[in-house]
């Protein structure tokens, strides 16, 4: 065909005259959007990403001193965070590590790296997460030299998705000070209760292990009896949100256990942190 | 013209509303309205992606190969979301933590599509950018609209500050958790596409079939 040819040849000389049917001229639409689109992402993704690290590191500190109960609207975080010494613990030997960077590490990226994660027997998976770091930061909120606060992240599984959150207890690791969620997927109004902000003061001054060393902190269904035997123990459940209480109530009883932060806490509660 | 372009940012708002008339991008408005700010949030980044869809594809429109002219559309229409969503992680970090997937869902609303192939394709920048704009702001008053009745009586909130002071707090409003599931949007849309209608007949459509009565009189 004569017209294919002549339009091969116009195709080098003006390629926005040829038809818009024709073969090259689609490839040659779909390489240019393709291009200016890639660099059109490329470049504001490059440009942002400072910025957006930025805030993930803030909203994690947040999340941190909003547990520990040293934020409020308008807290100035780095300020605040400076109080906090971030170290790092071998879950398997309950001691300090120094192997890692503890101000780059991310536990929850660990969690997915075959180099750094240990598979959960299927037995002892209580909080559902199938995989768990070797190694977990640990959060020492500290009142000039002294450590006053441990803040220990805790994730598992609920109704619908997997809970994060931190749990902060004080330095005898025995007492808890709060629990908070950072990021979670549970009903609004039911299981999604777990942010209000009077369930969470119910959590204030519990202890999680009984006199025998067991974890005995739990969410219990209904509401706690006030005066009843073990009350230090028991939580009020959320109504409505059985399978919620329960997923928070297992990963407590996974992270407080041997598997979790129990060594760690046994070595502070007999040499001080 | 001027009267033009005013038509087309205005018809869309009630008249022409995408969500109301064409029943278009349902999904997000279920989903990112349970209080006001995600649904401002999400507002304004679904006109910003439509007008400049709108824009940018009618700029092209001439020289878009009618084989591939979908795919030109969407590659364009994603590459302005994901930007979109880059630019909320930086600067609203929090709203977009909330938003979290349905930002990257603009990409498949259907009025963003649509506009783009049924206006884009055939008119002129300007004025695509505007009708972008136009549809854009008929989309935010629907999730306006429902996010204040959502908001208001799901928690009892505006904006995040307390109107209505719930039980949970120590007040008198017991709030309903119905709001804050996604059916209640429906029938809030469900009320307000009723009430459009109402005052506006000419938007009822035909009956697809009509009942027979046995008499052999037609009943509508």
């Amino acid at each position: 065909m004569p017209n294919e040819n002549q339009e091969k040849k116009a195709s080098s000389m003006n390629f926005l005259a040829l038809s818009n049917d024709s073969t090259a001229k689609t490839f040659i639409m779909a390489i240019l959007v393709c291009l200016v689109c890639a660099i059109f992402v490329s470049v504001s993704a490059v440009a942002l990403k400072p910025l957006q690290i930025l805030n993930k590191e803030l909203d994690k500190k947040k999340n941190i001193l909003q547990v520990a109960g040293l934020y409020q609207e308008g807290t100035d975080i780095e300020a605040a965070f400076s109080k906090i010494e971030i170290k790092l613990i071998d879950l398997a030997t309950g001691e300090y590590t120094t192997e890692l960077d503890a101000a780059k590490y991310d536990d929850r990226k660990a969690a997915r790296d075959p180099a750094l994660n240990v598979k959960i027997p299927k037995a002892k998976d209580l909080g559902n997460i199938r995989m768990r770091p070797k190694v977990m930061p640990v959060y020492q909120v500290k009142d000039g030299d002294k450590v006053i606060q441990l803040i220990l992240p805790v994730n598992g599984y609920g109704l619908w998705s997997t809970l994060y959150g931190f749990l902060a207890v004080e330095a005898d690791g025995q007492t808890i000070v709060g629990l908070s969620y950072y990021e979670h997927a549970e009903t609004p109004g039911l299981g999604g209760e777990v942010d209000n902000p009077k369930w969470k003061k119910l959590w204030s001054g519990k202890k999680v292990y009984d006199t025998d060393g067991n974890v005995a902190i739990e969410v219990v269904k209904g509401s706690v009896v006030r005066g009843s035997r073990g009350e230090e123990y028991k939580v009020d459940g959320l109504a409505g949100a059985t399978l919620t209480s329960r997923g928070v109530s297992n990963m407590l009883q996974y992270w407080m256990g041997e598997e979790g932060y129990q060594k760690y806490l046994t070595k502070i509660q007999a040499n001080g942190v | 013209m001027s009267s033009e372009s005013k038509k087309i940012i205005l018809d869309p708002l009630i008249d022409n509303n995408p969500i109301g008339l064409q029943i278009l991008g349902i999904c997000s408005a279920l989903a990112v309205t349970t209080n006001l700010g995600t649904a401002l949030v999400m507002s304004l980044a679904l006109t910003s992606v439509t007008a400049f869809s709108n824009l940018s594809i009618s700029m092209i429109r001439n020289h878009v190969p009618s084989a591939i002219r979908i795919i030109v559309q969407m590659t364009i229409i994603a590459s302005l979301v994901i930007v979109v969503d880059q630019v909320l992680k930086a600067y609203v970090y929090d709203l977009s933590k909330q938003l979290s997937v349905f930002v990257g869902l603009i990409i498949t609303n259907c009025i963003v599509m649509g506009r783009a192939e049924a206006f884009a394709m055939k008119n002129p920048p300007g004025i695509s950018f505007l009708d972008g704009i136009g549809n854009g702001l008929g989309y935010s008053i629907v999730l306006i609209f429902v996010g204040v009745f959502r908001e208001l009586f799901g928690s009892g909130k505006l904006f995040g500050i307390e109107i209505l002071s719930t039980v949970n707090e120590g007040g008198w409003y017991v709030p309903n958790g119905l709001m804050l599931l996604p059916p209640s949007a429906f029938f809030i849309i469900g009320l307000m596409i009723w009430g459009i209608r109402a005052m506006r007949p000419a938007q009822v459509e035909e009956p697809d079939f009509k009942i027979k009565d046995v008499n052999g009189t037609e009943v509508a």
